[in-house]
């Protein structure tokens, strides 16, 4: 059987899939509170922006997290368009690593002008020597690995994505 | 790590990249070659949602935002079964909606379309497949709806549909057309498929479900990606 065509999730999609963060009449299914920072002992926060061709940043985009370390299965989306600074915002805890990997997320990303979603992985700063052997990591040319590996400041890990250019943050086919 | 890899998008039936009719794609399409990796634990698996995350009115957004009265429009059922490219049924997963109300105007505070709000229509709700990946919900014929890619341009009538599948690489977010709408012939998100990939975007108009007295029905089926593997090969 052939797939069913993937379709842009258009500039529309906040009442739908992430109502509660822009204010709409109908219930959330899921937040961006993967963990709630305010009962957890360890949580983080995971933030960037998105940027298009033109290095504007975009304001209409949904960011979905996935990470599942065999113990802790999250999952959380979140609109870039409530934030001043159009940032993604994520309350989560780092995962551990999973057969010698170093730990990561999975990040989704759908917009207008995105017939099809991409997808991508946040590692983390602080986690060099894992970083250095990860066999996905070594996969990606050594001057495009930085553009998946999120700063670290205290509990927060910032990864601001680029859509194109020098830049341009590495997708993956899955 | 396993060594072999589950299906990829077929890009006979997926659209590029970018697509230069769509004109938004310019400045956001990746430009530089996806990387192929192996899947590991976390990409072969994904959320799980459950039917306890459905509320009882979710699935039939004719009456899940009512406010004083019943929404204006065609009322229709939309149903169908969801499959991988096996074709079989996918149980239990979560189907999310939304769309324009009758007038093609969508709630969405951006949109400046002088077309009338319904107070009694959101235009947003959910869904989940059954044991046997069979689905369905209410809902108003959604309206054609004009926006600014070029001079002129209307969407023909859809509804937007996200699904999740068993894993992270089945998720699909899709829009559901009409069979026999004029405006597919001048949509450049419609065009940006195959013309063979176009008709797996069709709702039909199915008779035999169409309820008396109360809504039309439209059949559309959903096939997500897998669950073929194929060996891994090292780039």
């Amino acid at each position: 059987m052939p797939q069913t065509p993937s379709q842009t999730v258009g500039p529309f999609f906040a009442y739908g899939l992430c109502p509660e963060q822009y204010a709409y009449d109908f219930t959330d299914l899921v937040d961006n509170q993967l963990v709630d920072p305010t009962t957890h002992p360890d949580p983080i926060m995971v933030v960037g922006k998105i940027y298009d061709g033109n290095n504007e940043t975009i304001p209409d985009a949904m960011v979905e997290l996935w990470q599942n370390d065999g113990e802790h299965k999250l999952f959380g989306r979140f609109g870039t368009g409530t934030d001043p600074e159009n940032r993604f915002i994520f309350h989560t805890i780092k995962p551990k690593s999973v057969h010698g990997q170093a730990p990561f997320i999975n990040v989704i990303l759908f917009m207008r002008g995105q017939l099809i979603h991409s997808y991508t992985r946040l590692y983390f700063e602080d986690e060099g020597e894992l970083n250095a052997t990860d066999e996905v990591l070594n996969q990606v040319p050594e001057g495009r690995r930085k553009t998946l590996i999120a700063k670290k400041q205290g509990s927060v890990y910032e990864l601001d994505i680029y859509m194109q250019g020098d830049r341009e943050t590495v997708f993956f086919d899955l | 790590m396993s060594d072999k890899i589950l299906n990829r998008f077929d890009p006979e039936y997926q659209p590029a990249k970018l697509y230069e009719g769509y004109k938004s794609t310019i400045l956001r399409a990746p430009s530089k070659p996806l990387v192929v990796i192996k899947q590991s634990l976390s990409e072969l698996t994904g959320p799980i949602f459950g039917d306890m995350n459905i509320k009882p009115l979710d699935h039939d957004l004719t009456k899940n935002s009512v406010k004083n009265g019943e929404p204006m429009g065609e009322r229709m059922v939309v149903h169908g079964k969801v499959i991988n490219e096996k074709g079989q049924p996918i149980p239990h997963t979560l189907i999310e909606i939304w769309q324009a109300n009758a007038a093609g105007r969508y709630v969405h505070k951006v949109d400046k379309h002088d077309a009338p709000l319904d107070p009694n229509f959101v235009g947003a709700g959910r869904c989940m497949t059954d044991a046997e990946g069979n689905y369905h919900f209410y809902t108003i014929k959604p309206g054609a709806y004009p926006w600014g890619n070029h001079p002129n341009a209307w969407r023909p009538n859809h509804i937007h549909l996200s699904l999740f599948g068993p894993n992270i690489t089945t998720r699909l977010v899709t829009q559901m057309y009409f069979e026999g709408d004029p405006l597919l012939a001048y949509d450049p998100i419609f065009k940006s498929v195959s013309p063979k990939a176009r008709e797996f975007m069709l709702a039909k108009f199915d008779m035999e479900r169409t309820e008396p007295f109360y809504a039309l029905a439209y059949r559309f089926d959903i096939i997500l990606k897998g669950p073929n593997a194929t060996p891994f090969e090292s780039l």
